[in-house]
């Protein structure tokens, strides 16, 4: 596909990255030569300097033929305008990221009324992240299929668990436990595992499970952790109101440390609920005086990384390892350390982003007999997790799994049937309708269900 | 420095340049020649040591700009040392260094040659002498990158270093289509050439053999009176395709994507066409008096279009023309053909940006806080672009000081020292007096022809590449 990025930033650097070793053209715009030299010196990309927002720039960059066009610069209205330009220039499909808390609500008035495909904010997605992991703390990241039923929870085998030292049959046979294994992280090395693989302690393990069944399975396995009931939050920016909001729904007593005088008062005013304390969570005695000890959950969102990271340490320090962490991590670099400190749960608003637009082009490319309709990565994105809508019959429906030659390192984990969830076995079949869940290597780049066929 | 890497682009250069040695074995193969099995021999020497340095993947694949200017550079020596192996194992050029030089003067596309007379060699080694022509002009780690799936993205710093001109962009998004743009508008006018040339009355093998000279911008000839021979149809068929490739390649690439606007907006080839243009009527008028008034436009076009696009070939001795024609083709020998062309020289785009940085430096002396950005098509230009510009015209100037001295050691005339290095360092080929048209560089010491070696790779990759290869920071791994 011919895809055009405006806006060379972290996202749009990321993703033109991503999409040109997925095989797309790419052309990036920014108004800084700086940014576009970094990006096309090392990747085959084209960079072009000029202003996205104004019609020739755009031509110039072939608007006429492309198919997709993504605005990711600072400013919501140009990217808004960008996408209106492209729309009346050419036949793209556009994607615009909007992140201000006012058009928040009308998001669904912008993709209907401006023709716009796809409205992406960064910070609400990010939040709505973050209040997955803390409604399961055993759980490192939540993923969720099928509008919610279906989860893929990531999480730390701890060394007391029963399951150190099984193999995965022992789940089925023993537990009981409808529960998929969809992927172990051990160390570097990634697996999709077959049923006699043995876990060992410290294993990052994804699993795949239906909605409400995830806490009597973690309570089975010995990987608890009490619901959590308070919240301290350092930072009050975008990410923090929205996920104050979710959790406040949620019966979640929250705490807001901010620095800010001005932004406390605009803090109090958007969340009566909330508890806003002035204060600066980079001073350990006032961290400490607000009860950073007591907290069941934790979440680091300044607006500096490496505080953040600080916070985060210091908080596991101080809570004796019983509170749930989140990280938020939006500039720097460095991921591999970063995962080596315990932090707990890092947050990347741009690559999630990334993440989410990555989805929606790898679901354009889809033919039409079946719509990606979700994808995750996991596992330091080695792995992709990934729900298919089956929606006409093709090489693949009607026939037993077992004699469909698939892909190696491909796991079809669940089927979601009418209102019936389970996991298949070699007799079942996939059918027209039904909700495909699906583990493969992220190297396999698959857009469409009929991929999993061994070419 | 990341040596895996180098070893491995190296690899696969010489891979194909075993490939390409496998044509003028064919060309053995159609005139009987024994010669030919030299080249299979090379051929074969050059293919299996690159495979084995392909054998090992290297560690990282990115390319950083090092890297690739450090590629680029020794891809050429180590092209041209090989190349040359053939060429002295058949006994054309019994002397190595001189069938280094002629090698080099052949990718290099400079067209400078040792050779008092060129029509007894073998047919193999002729054709060899002109396909190099034909591979340097374009670039072979163009051909690499359109032909070989390699490293993945980070190869742009490869084009950049073997590329001319003072910024060098891609058409679209992939690398590997750009390059394949490349080689497809060349191929094209190649073919063109080629058969108009036949189908004017050149026999077939000088035909293909002089196409391959004049859409490389080289020089090579196969006979001994070069083009002076040849009907005046043929000579301006020539002048026209010499003309042609001195062009930026953009400009066709936009005129096949029937973009005329665009192409016809772009700058650096309206002031390439005009000074094309003021040249021939000045030399024309200049030279009036030794021909008939169609033979002075003839040869004035002809040695123009050959200089400027720095070819090299001769329609007439331009040795014996008046000072004031003289005069005007080294200068154009200096000012070079366009950016993104196969021609040498210093590039009409660099001496726009140079008058324009001279105009602005003049107005900021009358007015100190005047402020400009110097724009070109209608563009603003990077300050890195400028400044690279002036630096590389300083080194140009340098590289020129110091060739001119060192090869002066030999005590030939100054005219002759003078216009060997501006033919050798502008890849032109032939330049005045003992070098002149009608002339060989043949009688150079071994000392001079090494310098003058140095000057035609560091002309064709454009200085830095070469100058790298001396800077001992850049061998170091961190």
């Amino acid at each position: 596909m011919k895809i055009i990025i405006v806006g060379c930033g972290k996202v749009g650097t990321t993703l033109a990255v991503q999409l040109c070793q997925d095989g797309h053209d790419v052309t990036v715009l920014d108004k800084n030569p700086l940014c576009i030299r970094a990006v096309t010196s090392i990747y085959d990309v084209l960079g072009l300097e000029g202003d996205g927002s104004s019609y020739s720039t755009l031509r110039d960059a072939g608007i006429e033929t492309a198919d997709l066009l993504i605005a990711v610069t600072d400013s919501d209205e140009k990217n808004l305008l960008c996408c209106l330009i492209g729309q009346k220039a050419g036949h793209a499909k556009t994607v615009a990221r909007i992140r201000n808390p006012i058009y928040n609500s009308e998001i669904r008035f912008f993709t209907k009324n401006f023709g716009l495909s796809m409205v992406i904010n960064p910070e609400l997605s990010a939040a709505q992240e973050i209040g997955r992991i803390f409604r399961f703390p055993s759980a490192m990241s939540v993923d969720t299929f099928s509008k919610g039923r279906v989860e893929l929870i990531t999480f730390v085998l701890s060394p007391s668990s029963v399951l150190v030292g099984k193999p995965l049959t022992y789940i089925h046979s023993k537990l009981k436990s409808d529960v998929l294994v969809a992927v172990v992280r051990r160390g570097a090395a990634v697996t999709i595992p077959s049923g006699n693989f043995v876990l060992e302690a410290n294993d990052m393990v994804s699993v795949i499970i239906g909605r409400g069944l995830a806490n009597e399975f973690f309570k089975k396995i010995g990987v608890t952790a009490s619901p959590i009931q308070n919240v301290m939050i350092a930072g009050g920016g975008k990410v923090t109101v929205y996920l104050a909001r979710r959790l406040i729904a949620e019966g979640i007593n929250v705490k807001i440390i901010e620095r800010d005088h001005a932004r406390c008062e605009e803090l109090s005013d958007l969340l009566p609920k909330a508890q806003i304390i002035h204060g600066d969570a980079g001073d350990e005695e006032q961290m400490l005086e607000e009860g950073i000890e007591e907290v069941d959950g934790f979440a680091s969102m300044t607006d500096i990384d490496e505080q953040n990271i600080m916070l985060s340490l210091f908080a596991k320090q101080n809570s004796r390892g019983r509170t749930k962490l989140v990280t938020k991590i939006t500039h720097i670099g460095f991921d591999d350390v970063i995962s080596t400190l315990n932090v707990g749960s890092i947050i990347n608003p741009k690559e999630t982003t990334a993440a989410y637009i990555l989805q929606f082009i790898r679901s354009m490319q889809a033919s039409e007999g079946s719509n990606m309709e979700n994808l995750y990565r996991i596992a330091g994105d080695e792995v992709e997790a990934m729900e298919f809508h089956v929606k006409e019959s093709s090489r693949v429906t009607g026939i037993p799994l077992q004699d469909l030659k698939m892909k190696k390192n491909t796991l079809i984990g669940k089927i979601y049937r009418g209102d019936r969830l389970f996991t298949p076995g070699g007799q079942d079949t996939l059918e027209v309708g039904d909700h495909v869940i699906l583990v493969t290597l992220a190297k396999n780049k698959f857009s469409d269900l009929n991929d999993i066929l061994e070419a | 420095m990341n040596y895996g890497i180098l070893v491995f682009i190296l690899g696969w250069i010489l891979k194909i340049e075993g490939v390409l040695l496998l044509m003028p074995t064919i060309v053995g193969v159609i005139y009987r020649e024994a010669a030919g099995r030299y080249f299979l021999f090379t051929a074969a020497i050059a293919f299996v040591a690159g495979t084995l340095m392909t054998i090992k993947n290297p560690k990282s694949r990115k390319v950083y700009a090092r890297e690739g200017f450090v590629v680029v550079a020794l891809a050429w020596l180590i092209m041209s040392l090989i190349g040359a192996l053939p060429f002295t194992m058949c006994g054309d050029i019994p002397n190595y260094l001189d069938a280094v030089f002629e090698t080099v003067s052949g990718f290099t596309t400079t067209g400078a040659s040792i050779l008092p007379e060129v029509e007894s060699l073998n047919h193999c080694s002729l054709f060899w002498r002109s396909f190099t022509h034909w591979v340097g002009g374009m670039g072979i780690f163009v051909f690499m990158l359109a032909v070989v799936p390699l490293l993945g993205g980070s190869t742009f710093n490869l084009m950049k270093a073997e590329s001319p001109g003072p910024v060098v962009g891609k058409f679209v998004p992939k690398i590997r289509d750009t390059a394949a743009i490349l080689y497809a508008i060349y191929l094209a006018i190649t073919i063109v050439e080629c058969l108009l040339l036949t189908a004017c009355g050149m026999p077939f093998f000088e035909a293909i053999c002089h196409t391959f000279g004049t859409v490389g911008t080289g020089g090579f000839s196969v006979k001994n009176a070069g083009y002076t021979g040849y009907a005046p149809i043929l000579q301006n068929i020539t002048t026209f395709f010499m003309i042609a490739c001195g062009v930026n390649f953009q400009f066709y690439y936009y005129l096949v994507g029937k973009r005329f606007k665009l192409a016809l907006s772009m700058s650096e080839v309206k002031a390439y066409l005009i000074i094309i243009l003021v040249s021939i009527v000045l030399i024309a008028f200049n030279i009036r008096g030794m021909y008939t008034t169609e033979e002075a436009i003839r040869h004035s076009a002809f040695q123009v279009g050959t200089i400027i696009t720095t070819t090299g070939y001769a329609t007439a001795d331009f040795d014996k023309w008046p000072a004031f024609s003289q005069s005007i083709l080294v200068a154009l020998m200096m000012c070079g053909a366009c950016a993104g062309s196969t021609g040498g020289g210093i590039k009409v785009s660099r001496i726009v940006l140079l008058f324009k940085t001279i105009r602005k430096e003049l107005v900021k002396i009358t007015h100190p806080r005047y402020i400009k950005k110097i724009q070109f098509d209608g563009v603003s230009v990077a300050h890195e672009t400028v400044r690279n510009t002036n630096v590389f015209i300083a080194v140009y100037c340098l590289i020129f000081a110091l060739s001119v001295l060192l090869v002066s050691i030999d005590n030939h005339d100054f005219t002759t020292n003078f216009t060997a290095v501006t033919a050798t360092i502008n890849n032109i080929g032939p330049g005045l007096a003992l070098v002149g048209p009608t002339q060989n560089f043949g009688f150079f010491s071994p000392f001079s022809k090494i310098v003058l070696i140095f000057d035609m790779l560091a002309g064709r990759l454009e200085l830095f590449p070469m100058l790298l290869l001396f800077t001992p920071s850049v061998w170091k791994r961190y």
